[in-house]
């Protein structure tokens, strides 16, 4: 389901359909069949899996890793046949 | 700041309707990092209006204007003379951004008005090469031996034969100041690119190599693999023109179009006699294309 | 105050220099030619800041208009017949945008065959395009007009483009003399355009966007309807305003002539009115009670303001300049669906007159006094539309 209630009736519609609300409340993630698994161990940080993502649902985490943040990756599969080193496998999701 | 080689910065957000591994979303993405916030943009109707979302929801953190479908280079013209009487034009980028309908198609009176008028604004035109937010109907820019929804195959051969039309060609021939083909599985060439349009005082001009995995049908995790075929055949070199004079970037023509179109269910029904014209056409083009770097250099 | 001999074209120019329009871009046609040469020199002889842009067609011309107006600049633009015709989806555009773009546009008759003289069509076939609608009887009423709309249009409760409508050759380039308002005044009364959602870097919006069926098409649309509402009262305060500060007196929506006691009232717009005021002098001088509406506003159509001036009137006889194939002319179909909704009954015709810029001359204009005198006699109307003055 949609929220879209930042608006409840015309009164308090603007005149032109400007848009202000970002997208990041609507959660990509479930669009997901296969997801990406970063296995830390082979990863060389190297971040071509960031800079060729799509859906810039890859931040960094605490300890400097590439992060994958599933709410939004949609499973295109970009980053795991780009990474250099194999580091990226993609899994069935739900399995 | 840059990571992997591209600014950090992003000014796209999550949530966005793009297929997975779309194309268009990467080109926006890059060139957003390097223009910045002080970056207004114009876009016709194209998978990028869908892909924003819809009212009042958006994915884009600098100003966008959306206009109707042949206008964008003549919105864009419009923006930057306000903003020039405003006052606020040196500080500001102004970015038309439309598929290859919209450029070479329908849009392509007001890219050559604009032009000829020596507006100062970046037109990024993103060569998914077919209508593709309308279902895949066939553009100027559908490459040679494509099947779509208007070329279809039916009893007779109707997919496209005409090959690509040559939009560097065209805006050469107006004297252009810059115009540069880039792709984003070349990001660091791409990067630069759009650094030389950013810093170039007039009309500057990026087509972009874009990935559709639905019209092209192949496997989306192949979008960037998809980029470098292209590039590596010649099926979409990369050079720029700069005041006229022609400077390949990336020189590397070494395999055969077949590797590239086998890849794509768009080409799939293909005889290997066509394919090998597609070929005798790719070398001709890339030919003309050393001469001209040739000449260029005198 | 300066007085000046010029013709509409050149009033045109000049109510968009006083206006301070800051983009103007502009494609040119003939009768129109004059308009954007005169604001190209004005502009380069440092006389107004703006910028010109040389557009390569008239639907570039309103794309970069709009686009300029989003930004935050005040812009202006001028065309007619065929260029106006093309630039039709983007009138839909302009107004579904709320840009308050102000647009002289001289009345030309439509092709084929090719005609440049005085009609209606063109502006009449754009009737539905959300655009305020305004036609001017002199070349004086041209400048002002454009300058009222500008206050209009900006103003946040209505936030809609408006076109003044100038008869080809009748006005735009016939001279006569012009009052020229005085450019501080004219400062006072208009302060510099302020959008209200413009592309600005600092608060990033995207603008006009997907809107969907269940919320909030229907929702931007009625918003439109409701402003349109608003535009005469506010025309009424605006024009008390502007009469005051320049020395005019323009009466709103419309311009009544003689009708307080006619019993056969003419209704024209554009510069025909002149012809028929000329005529209704004559006819009154014999004793007969005949009047004149002329139409100033048609968009929004000022229904209320029209019956009441036709209170006493038992014969309405529309003059229509164009004509909507497959129906009646246009004036003629909204009176006649206004008066439906009344107690009101006068007989009413449609005198279809000038297509093409056939001439109307006062013989004419008597003819179809006549015309109307028979019929009001006979107490019915011989037929609904005649094609007046055809060589039949």
């Amino acid at each position: 389901m949609k929220n879209n209630q930042k608006y409840s009736s015309v009164e308090d519609l603007p005149e032109a359909s400007v848009a202000s609300v970002s997208t990041v409340y609507i959660k990509t993630g479930s669009w997901r069949v296969y997801r990406p698994e970063i296995d830390k161990e082979k990863c060389i940080k190297c971040f071509i899996c960031w800079r060729c993502c799509p859906d810039i649902s890859i931040g960094i985490d605490e300890e400097g890793y590439p992060k994958i943040n599933y709410d939004y990756c949609k499973g295109c599969g970009i980053c795991s046949h780009e990474c250099p080193n194999e580091a990226i496998k993609m899994k069935r999701e739900g399995k | 700041m840059n990571r992997a080689g591209i600014p950090i910065e992003e000014y796209v957000c999550s949530g966005h309707s793009a297929c997975p591994g779309c194309g268009a979303l990467l080109v926006l993405r890059y060139v957003l990092k390097v223009l910045g916030k002080n970056t207004i943009v114009t876009s016709p109707a194209c998978c990028f209006t869908a892909i924003a979302g819809m009212f009042p929801d958006t994915c884009i953190e600098v100003p966008l204007l959306y206009n109707a479908f042949e206008t964008t280079a003549a919105s864009a013209s419009g923006i930057e003379a306000a903003l020039k009487i405003k006052g606020k034009k040196d500080n500001t980028h102004v970015v038309a951004f439309a598929g290859d309908g919209g450029t070479a198609d329908i849009g392509l009176q007001a890219i050559s008005g604009a032009l000829e008028n020596g507006h100062n604004i970046i037109y990024v035109c993103y060569d998914n090469e077919a209508y593709m937010n309308t279902g895949i109907q066939s553009s100027s820019l559908t490459p040679m031996g494509a099947t779509t929804t208007t070329n279809p195959i039916g009893k007779e051969a109707g997919w496209k034969i005409t090959p690509k039309k040559n939009m560097m060609d065209i805006l050469v021939a107006h004297n252009i100041k810059y115009a540069a083909t880039v792709n984003p599985s070349y990001p660091i060439d791409f990067v630069k690119k759009v650094e030389k349009a950013k810093a170039t005082k007039g009309f500057s001009y990026i087509h972009a190599y874009s990935v559709c995995p639905i019209g092209w049908r192949y496997q989306p995790e192949l979008g960037l693999e998809m980029g470098r075929l292209a590039t590596e055949t010649g099926a979409f070199p990369l050079y720029e023109v700069e005041n006229g004079k022609y400077n390949i970037t990336y020189k590397k023509k070494t395999k055969n179009v077949l590797e590239y179109y086998k890849l794509q269910g768009r080409f799939r029904h293909l005889s290997e006699d066509f394919i090998n014209d597609v070929q005798v056409y790719i070398d001709q083009e890339w030919q003309k294309l050393l001469l001209k770097e040739e000449c260029s250099k005198k | 105050m300066v007085k000046k001999i010029m013709t509409g074209n050149l009033a045109a120019a000049w109510g968009a220099k006083i206006s301070r329009a800051e983009v103007i871009a502009a494609y040119p046609i003939t009768p129109q030619t004059i308009i954007v040469e005169k604001l190209a020199k004005f502009i380069s002889d440092g006389e107004l800041k703006a910028e010109y842009l040389r557009v390569e067609s008239e639907h570039s011309a309103m794309a970069a208009c709009i686009a300029a107006s989003q930004t935050g600049a005040r812009t202006f633009t001028a065309t007619s017949s065929q260029g106006l015709a093309l630039m039709h989806e983007l009138l839909h555009w302009a107004s579904g945008a709320r840009t308050p773009i102000v647009m002289a546009n001289v009345n030309r008759a439509l092709a084929p065959p090719w005609n440049i003289w005085a009609d209606h069509t063109d502006m009449m076939s754009q009737r539905d395009t959300g655009w305020i609608q305004f036609y001017a009887e002199s070349n004086q009423e041209v400048l002002d007009t454009i300058i009222n709309c500008y206050k209009l249009c900006e103003d946040r409760a209505i936030q809609l483009p408006a076109m003044v409508g100038l008869d080809a050759f009748y006005l735009s380039h016939t001279s006569e003399i012009v009052d020229i308002p005085d450019q501080d005044i004219a400062d006072k009364f208009l302060p510099p355009y302020k959008a209200f959602y413009p592309l600005d870097v600092e608060h990033p919006l995207s603008v006009g966007s997907l809107a969907m069926p269940h919320q909030w098409y229907s929702e931007f649309r009625y918003k439109i309807y409701k402003s349109m509402e608003k535009v005469i009262p506010k025309l009424n305060k605006i024009e008390k305003e502007f009469n005051k500060e320049f020395g005019r007196n323009y009466t709103g929506p419309l311009d009544l002539y003689q009708v307080e006691d006619a019993e056969i009232i003419l209704v024209a717009v554009g510069t025909v009115a002149g012809t028929v005021k000329d005529t209704v002098d004559y006819l009154r001088s014999k004793g007969l009670k005949v009047g004149v509406i002329r139409l100033r506003l048609f968009r929004p159509f000022p229904s209320e303001e029209l019956i009441k001036a036709l209170k006493n009137a038992s014969f309405v006889g529309v003059l229509d300049r164009s004509f909507s194939f497959g129906n009646e002319g246009q004036i003629f179909s909204e009176l006649k669906a206004s008066l439906y909704q009344t107690n009101r009954d006068p007989l009413i015709k449609d005198f279809i007159v000038g297509i093409g810029g056939r001439d109307i001359t006062t013989d004419t204009v008597k003819k179809i006094y006549e015309n109307c005198q028979k019929c009001l006699k006979n107490k019915k109307i011989d037929q609904e539309i005649e094609w007046t003055n055809i060589k039949v």
